[in-house]
């Protein structure tokens, strides 16, 4: 069987691509994009955890299910946000968006 | 079952990298959307049926899909401008590396990490056992209360900051 480093390493690698995005894209859709991508490294380790420690106690799957309602609440709220700084602003390049820096 | 979890390994991660790296965002929405469909297949590995149905159903079949109308909402911006990325991307490439191998380190060090997974009871229901635990009040009914509060409070707060009120 696999184990249970392989899905860790896994996670790391996922989590370390998505804080590379969130960091180096300009476009803020593409920086939620980033987000989506670190969700996901921290379900599978979560998942991980409950599959090799203790199978019969749902704590791991229940967080990740968690995790799933607050990504969907984020996303929801996020390109709201980014669909309204568009209709305002006309870019949504973040480099641009600096009406609050002096 | 090792090559199979080498294959998904990979697969997750150069789509990954495409979704951070790729001009078009179009075509970064639909290489995220082949990243979850490769962590759906590692949940339905790790014997999580239920959660890799929600994954397909939520996040591909709703957050992606909502990634891309953004994207086509706000289009006029992916042409113009050239770079995806930002003048200081290898700050950036520095600092995930360096949190990869702290991640890795710190893992490494710890003991159960070899560790190989646990018996899985063979009339043990995991769905039925998660949707007990999910409904049971000395378990998690509050949390998965809360969670459909702030969902319901998000996606109302969308809707105010997004509609178009003049």
């Amino acid at each position: 069987m696999i184990p249970l480093s392989w899905y860790l390493i896994l996670s790391a690698a996922l989590f370390s691509i998505g804080l590379f995005g969130v960091m180096a894209r300009r476009n803020a859709i593409a920086i939620l994009l980033g987000i989506e991508l670190m969700f996901n490294a921290v379900n599978i380790n979560l998942v991980a955890f409950w599959r090799y420690l203790d199978p019969t106690i749902m704590n791991g799957q229940v967080f990740a299910i968690i995790v799933f309602a607050v990504a969907a609440a984020e996303v929801a709220v996020g390109l709201a946000l980014v669909i309204s700084v568009y209709r305002n602003r006309k870019t949504v390049v973040v480099d641009d968006l600096d009406l609050l820096k002096w | 079952m090792t090559i199979l979890f080498l294959i998904i390994a990979i697969v997750i991660l150069a789509s990954a990298v495409m979704v951070v790296t790729t001009r078009n965002l179009v075509h970064a929405a639909l290489w995220l959307i082949v990243s979850l469909f490769g962590v759906a297949v590692l949940f339905a590995m790790l014997n999580a049926g239920f959660l890799a149905v929600v994954q397909v159903v939520v996040y591909i079949g709703a957050i992606a899909i909502l990634f891309i109308f953004a994207v086509m909402l706000t289009r006029r911006e992916m042409r113009g401008h050239g770079k995806p990325l930002n003048n200081n991307w290898w700050i950036s490439a520095l600092l995930s590396l360096l949190t990869f191998g702290g991640l890795a380190m710190l893992l490494s060090n710890w003991d159960g990490f070899s560790q190989t997974p646990a018996d899985f009871p063979s009339d043990f229901d995991g769905v039925a056992e998660l949707g007990n635990a999910l409904i049971d009040p000395n378990q998690f009914v509050l949390p998965f209360e809360v969670a459909s509060i702030l969902l319901v409070a998000a996606l109302v707060g969308a809707v105010y900051i997004a509609s178009n009120r003049k």
